[in-house]
């Protein structure tokens, strides 16, 4: 059964052939893209007119998100921008400690057991100027059950008095940089950093393992990448034991499973002995929509915590160097593996000093195992610099970088971690391309929003949300950033070959756009709207979802 | 699950934290650990089990984090979550007496010890953090971790300085001098294999091999002391004997009869200069309550002793690195 869909323009990615008038479908994959009289050439047809007036292109590729935004949504949204839920609905932007209080009472007399807790995500203080969140002010919402709020960036959670009490933490002979405190000597709310946010966050309503998604989570998640053009996303970073996996597949093969998943297993908890055993198991039951079999190395922490690695002269700040998640032996094991296998790792870095590590050890490893079709990826990669790049160039590694941190975390940047020279260079795009280093960009949904046309403004208009531009060298073109979210993140991700673009062959996956993402400015880049995606053949109203 | 209740009403389990960069022999130690548990209910957490040759036959029973080891003894793999670990082990029907927290290689003791105080639950009894002894000058210095090393020696209690088997003794007297100045809020000792007495892990008390001398013995009248006197001396086994470096400690027993700031003669017998690897004990304090000392290296604590102990302390020292005399003088009524 054909199916040909007629569209006001079909954007391709095919550079022999960019723009078409219809694309024709066949078993959930491409049939071929042209014009109506070259593909009615394949036989009988039925021709599908519902996207006239849309514009089609390749369905959205995210590189680097993770499932658990769908579980997230469970809690109150409580950030200073507006952002879409899986439902659909913008949730307004709460522009004061006041309406966070608000928003959250709202929740609150929603609740049915007056012990149960009140759980909220996103919020980010940095825009309230100096004013921190209390335990106080939390109490306002309740002092009967536990209240806790998780930061935008992750690091930082704030919670009441009650959340504090049941984990014991509401006393005055705490001794912790996490752990701030005020004037009475007890402990102001704010916590920083996951040694001393997960004991409270359990008692406030976060479940144990804060990366792992659940089936109803999943789910929720897929509706999120139909509102956002998504039709290949992420795991980054699971564990992925066998009852997940099992849960994975099950769910995301369901008929009516719009997006297509690939989850990457993290290096925590194992040896690379045992981690590289598990990929490779994980490999053979990798299905079409919930594929297996690569590797997420963590080699350091964040800017804005502070934990990442750092050349000289380090934080702008002054703060002391960061931490490494995994040390250089480790590392180089698992990359000679890798290599032996097949497996593609990517590796998380965040400060130069950890993307100098990357560099050597893959180069001792390529040593051993010469390849140079490896894809190994740098995820994040925000302070590479030239040099590096060029280095990356001829290891032939790919960059996903993360955008949007110019917009949610620039300014900061720019004045307290790492000063504005290198902000002005922070995920340098422009560089990267340069050197010829295939490039994707990336949202690390939940932390910042999924939607891979904002994250392509982003990398387009290098905005702070203060309204600044910042490295405007390192700006990249409208075409390029559309590129990366389609073709670039799909090399990424090894997958070229599958999704990416409409072309014979691949997957039929669209993006169905309201408007043209080529001519209107680029500043409207991220105000285009999403009517839904066609994933594998399937066609997804966002109203439907 | 009500856990509230637990806060105030068990006593604090001790935690040892055991760090140290990759190779320098935490692994061997926690088996070590664990081959001599002595009857004393432990659980050792590990940031993952595949590296742990726990002898076959000390297991007997693994699911999924948790491995059960005969004598109550417990072995869980922690993965990045240590805190949720530990609240596991106080769920437990039988809890721990004793917990020891193997970091990883690349982990900063002092931050998990940091977060260990947060709970009450568990009391920090010392930072142990071991040394592969023929690297650690070139490896406080590597381009990557050499900040990572030296904050982990820092942090250090107690430093192992492992591996000796492969020192010449020239070698190993540099070697511990040079980390001796580098870090010297720790106490040193040398080990081959991992292989320290329990007495020095485990704290005294619960060992059986101390013998208790008659304090009337040559030994402690020649100490001029009266109630002081080195009780027992015993070697490492036999294997470290080959080596050139045959190092002896020393256990001493203190009898403290007179009513004391347990604070104030904890902090003096955690001294560096008294030399004390290990010490534990009950005195009087001034407002007739009596107290609970330890000392692991230089981390002193004290707390209410259960009721009914007989006062007096046990400390263990390098048998030719202590100082008597002083350790004397800080005992001394007044």
């Amino acid at each position: 059964m054909t199916t040909i869909y007629s569209a006001k323009k079909i954007i391709t990615m095919n550079p022999a052939r960019p723009v078409v008038s219809h694309v024709a479908v066949r078993d959930g994959r491409i049939l071929g893209a042209g014009t109506l009289s070259e593909l009615a050439g394949f036989g009988s047809y039925t021709l599908d007119e519902r996207f006239a007036g849309k514009v089609l292109m390749p369905g959205l590729v995210e590189g680097h998100c993770h499932t658990v935004e769908g579980k997230w949504w469970r809690y109150v949204y409580c950030g200073f921008h507006d952002r879409m839920d899986p439902n659909g609905r913008i949730w307004s932007g709460l522009a004061s400690i006041e309406k966070v209080i608000e928003r959250l009472k709202e929740k609150e007399v929603s609740l049915e057991n007056s012990t149960d807790a009140l759980t909220g995500w996103a919020i980010d203080p940095i825009y309230y100027s100096t004013r921190k969140i209390t335990r106080q002010d939390l109490d306002r919402v309740s002092t009967t059950r536990p209240i806790g709020i998780m930061h935008a960036s992750g690091h930082i959670m704030s919670v009441n008095s009650k959340a504090l009490e049941l984990a014991d933490y509401l006393r005055t002979d705490i001794e912790h940089d996490g752990v701030p405190l005020g004037d009475d000597g007890l402990p102001t709310g704010e916590l920083k950093g996951p040694d001393v946010m997960r004991p409270v966050g359990q008692k406030a309503g976060f479940s144990d393992n804060m990366l792992e998604f659940d089936e109803p989570g999943l789910i929720d998640f897929a509706r999120l990448c139909v509102r956002a053009g998504v039709t290949t996303a992420t795991d980054l970073a699971a564990e992925l034991g066998n009852n997940t996996v099992d849960m994975g597949i099950r769910v995301t093969g369901a008929d009516d499973f719009p997006v297509r998943i690939m989850a990457l297993r993290f290096h925590h908890g194992v040896t690379p002995e045992a981690l590289i055993e598990h990929v490779r198991a994980l490999q053979s039951r990798s299905s079409d929509r919930f594929r297996l079999g690569k590797i997420k190395v963590i080699a350091d922490g964040s800017i804005q915590g502070f934990s990442a690695r750092m050349n000289w002269p380090g934080y702008y700040n002054g703060a002391p160097n960061g931490l490494w998640y995994i040390a250089p032996e480790q590392m180089l094991s698992i990359y000679e593996m890798a290599l032996e296998y097949d497996i593609q790792v990517h590796t998380h870095t965040n400060g130069d000093e950890a993307t100098d590590l990357v560099l050597d050890t893959l180069s001792a490893a390529l040593k051993k195992h010469p390849t140079t079709h490896h894809r190994f990826t740098i995820q994040h990669g925000q302070l590479i610099n030239a040099a590096q790049y060029r280095r990356l160039a001829k290891l032939n590694m790919c960059v996903n970088h993360f955008a949007n941190h110019h917009f949610y975390w620039g300014d900061e940047h720019y004045q307290l971690t790492v000063g504005p020279e290198r902000a002005e260079r922070m995920n340098a795009c422009r560089t990267a391309l340069d050197n010829g280093i295939p490039l994707a960009i990336h949202s690390d949904a939940p932390i910042t929003p999924l939607s891979p046309l904002f994250t392509a403004w982003c990398a387009v208009n290098r905005l702070t949300s203060s309204g600044r531009t910042q490295g405007e060298y390192e700006k990249i073109t409208v075409d390029e950033a559309l590129y990366a979210i389609t073709l670039g993140a799909a090399y990424t991700l090894n997958m070229d070959d599958e999704v990416g673009s409409i072309e014979i062959g691949k997957h039929a996956d669209f993006a169905v756009l309201d408007d043209d993402p080529t001519s209107v400015p680029a500043a409207e880049l991220k105000d285009i709207a999403v009517w839904g995606t066609v994933q594998a053949g399937r066609v997804f109203a966002a109203s439907d979802v | 699950m009500n856990k509230d209740c637990a806060f105030n009403l068990k006593p604090a389990v001790p935690v040892t934290i055991i760090g140290g960069y990759l190779g320098s022999g935490k692994t061997t130690l926690v088996n070590h650990i664990l081959r001599n548990a002595n009857g004393l209910r432990l659980a050792v957490l590990v940031n993952d089990f595949g590296e742990l040759p726990i002898d076959a036959e000390l297991i007997e029973a693994q699911d999924g984090d948790v491995i059960s080891l005969s004598g109550g003894c417990v072995c869980c793999s922690y993965g990045d979550d240590l805190s949720l670990a530990l609240q596991k082990l106080l769920e437990q029907d039988i809890p721990a007496e004793q917990i020891f927290i193997e970091a990883s290689g690349v982990a900063v003791p002092g931050a998990i010890g940091k977060s260990l105080s947060l709970l009450r639950a568990f009391r920090l009894e010392g930072i142990v953090v071991l040394a592969d002894a023929t690297t650690v000058q070139a490896a406080v210095d590597e381009k990557y971790i050499g900040d990572t090393v030296q904050r982990q020696l820092r942090d250090a209690d107690l430093i192992v300085l492992n591996k000796q088997d492969l020192l010449s003794m020239p070698e190993s007297v540099e070697v511990r001098e040079w980390v001796n100045e580098r870090f010297n809020q720790a106490r040193l000792v040398e080990a081959a294999f991992g292989r320290i007495p329990p007495e020095v892990l485990f704290g005294v008390g619960r060992s059986q091999r101390i013998l208790i001398l008659d304090k009337n013995t040559p030994s402690a009248m020649a100490a001029g002391y009266p109630g002081a006197g080195v009780v027992n001396e015993f070697q490492l086994d036999e294997t470290s004997l080959e080596h050139n470096v045959s190092k002896t400690f020393s256990t001493i027993k203190l009898e403290v009869d007179h009513s004391v700031d347990a604070d104030a003669l904890a902090a003096s017998l955690a001294d560096k200069r008294c030399g004390l690897v290990r010490a534990k004990g009950f005195v009087m304090s001034h407002n007739n309550t009596l107290k609970t000392i330890q000392i692991v290296g230089r981390r002193w604590s004290v707390s209410d002793a259960p009721a009914g102990v007989k006062t007096g302390l046990v400390c263990i020292a390098l048998s030719n690195d202590f100082s008597e005399c002083m350790i004397r003088s800080v005992c001394k009524p007044g």
